[in-house]
Formats: C-alpha cells, sequence, structure tokens
C-alpha cells in the first residue's frame, strides 16, 4: 500500500528529506567503515534485528531493506534445496549451501508470504550453509540470496501448496 | 507458560560436522485468531539464534515469524573436532531467551 502523506522535499535534491538523509548517512557510515578497515563479519553481527526487512510486504523491498540493494544475479553456486510440493505448508523444509568463497550471509525469501523474508544468517566462521524449516501461505518462488564478496547471488525454486495451507 | 526446550546434534556429514538445533517455540505470527474468545493471538517469534564455536561467535541468524513453530535449524560448522565446546543462545520478541551449552560429539 503507497503512502499518501507528502514528505518535506530537500530543497537541492528534491529527495524526500528523510530518504536524502538515510541514503547520505549510509553511504557515510559504508565510506567510514571500508576506509578505517572495521568492515569485518563481526561488525555486521552486532547490528539490530533488521526490522524494516521483515515487515517489508514484497520480495525487492525486503531484499533492498536487508541488503542495501534488490541487484542479485542468478547463481549456480547457490544451492537450494526445496521440495517442489509441500506435503504440509507449515514445515517446509529448505537447505541452503554456497559454493564461494567469504560467504557473509544467506537469506531466504517466499516470494508470495505476507512478509517475505523468512530468515538471515550472518556468518563469521561458520561454513555458508543454512537449514531450517518455515511456513508458506501458498504455492510461492521460494529464493535463496546469498551475500559474498559484496555481491547478491540467487537461486530460487517454486513449491507448490495445495490443500491446507497457513489457517486454512 | 510453556516449557521451551532445546537441543542440539551435531553429525559428520560430506559437507563437514552439520550442527542441528530443535528449539521448542510456538513462532506465532500475530494473524492467527483464537478460535474460543474470537481474539488475535499476539505475535510471539524467535528474532535472533547465536552460535559461538569454542567462545567464537560463528553465526547470527535473524528470524521472522515465518519459521515455523518448534525451529528446525542447521549450520555447518568448520574444523570442528571432537569435543569442541559450542553454545548457543536465542531471545524472541517478548523478550524471552535461553542458553544451550554442549560440545561436538562425532563418536
Amino acid at each position: 500500500m503507497k503512502s499518501f502523506i507528502k514528505l518535506p522535499e530537500d530543497p537541492v535534491t528534491h529527495l524526500p528529506r528523510r530518504q536524502f538523509l538515510k541514503n547520505t548517512l549510509a553511504t557515510a557510515v559504508l565510506l567510514g567503515a571500508g576506509s578505517t578497515g572495521l568492515f569485518r563479519p563481526g561488525w555486521a553481527l552486532a547490528a539490530e534485528w533488521p526490522k524494516d526487512a521483515f515487515a517489508a510486504k514484497a520480495l525487492e523491498d525486503a531484499v533492498k531493506a536487508l541488503f542495501g540493494t534488490a541487484e542479485m544475479s542468478p547463481s549456480t553456486a547457490v544451492k537450494l534445496k526445496a521440495p517442489t510440493q509441500a506435503e504440509n505448508s507449515s514445515q517446509v523444509q529448505v537447505q541452503i549451501s554456497a559454493d564461494l568463497p567469504d560467504v557473509e550471509a544467506i537469506a531466504v525469501f517466499v516470494e508470495k508470504n505476507p512478509s517475505p523474508l523468512v530468515a538471515h544468517a550472518s556468518f563469521a566462521g561458520a561454513s555458508g550453509y543454512l537449514s531450517a524449516r518455515m511456513k508458506m501461505g501458498q504455492t510461492s518462488d521460494v529464493y535463496a540470496v546469498v551475500k559474498a564478496g559484496g555481491k547478491l547471488h540467487m537461486a530460487k525454486q517454486n513449491v507448490k501448496v495445495t490443500a491446507g495451507g497457513c489457517g486454512g | 507458560m510453556a516449557e521451551r526446550k532445546m537441543k542440539m546434534r551435531t553429525r559428520q556429514q560430506a559437507g563437514g560436522v552439520e550442527l542441528q538445533l530443535l528449539i521448542t517455540h510456538p513462532m506465532e505470527t500475530g494473524q492467527r485468531t483464537d478460535k474460543n474468545t474470537g481474539k488475535k493471538i499476539p505475535p510471539h517469534f524467535i528474532q535472533r539464534v547465536t552460535v559461538e564455536h569454542n567462545g567464537k561467535v560463528i553465526v547470527t541468524v535473524n528470524t521472522g515469524a515465518a519459521v515455523s513453530e518448534d525451529p528446525l535449524i542447521g549450520f555447518r560448522l568448520k574444523d570442528a573436532k571432537h569435543g569442541d565446546k559450542l553454545k548457543v543462545f536465542w531471545t524472541d520478541n517478548q523478550g524471552e531467551s535461553a542458553t544451550l551449552e554442549g560440545t561436538v560429539d562425532l563418536s
């Protein structure tokens, strides 16, 4: 749902002020962290629970809120194991592994869930692997997004949900 | 308040030593309605799980309400040896938390 509240614009960039501040701050933080060599996995681990990413209603918004960009490239190095048909939509087993060096994070999304983001793992010494069971509201593509070497790699698979569904 | 249990298991696999966690937790989404009262059941789900291997944090998972009830989460450890120390810690959106300590058991 779009908000109809008009945000005050910044006189220079004509971006909504809040967005402008957010962009500027994010860039400043990244630059600062990068130049001083502070950007380590440990730094990412200390971050807050990503509320905005979990609240996002659309896949792209969720990816963007989590990683700062929604630009991802399909990769065969990302292995997503999920059933083609879910027997129980409230217990769908997924397994993700990444044959990539320096895996920083793995995130799982279900495109058609009310909130697509399911889980987001940050690694600092464990292998790039995650398995979990999740709920699916309806038939949907499942996305595995892996952050490695500063880039997003993606694999997706359709999982069919038949009778039942969440609370059905 | 239901009791929260947590279990961990390690096993040798082709890709390394796998650590599996099983946590007893309702993982309520906040979208379900209580059939008896007609009221919405408030959301109650684990938000973060942290794993330490020999005293060092190796992985942190942010979880949402879409993770299934009684989450079963798996990881792969690097350079794990029999007897290595493991520590798992979780917190949920209602401020509950628990810690479990164990060891890598490859016997």
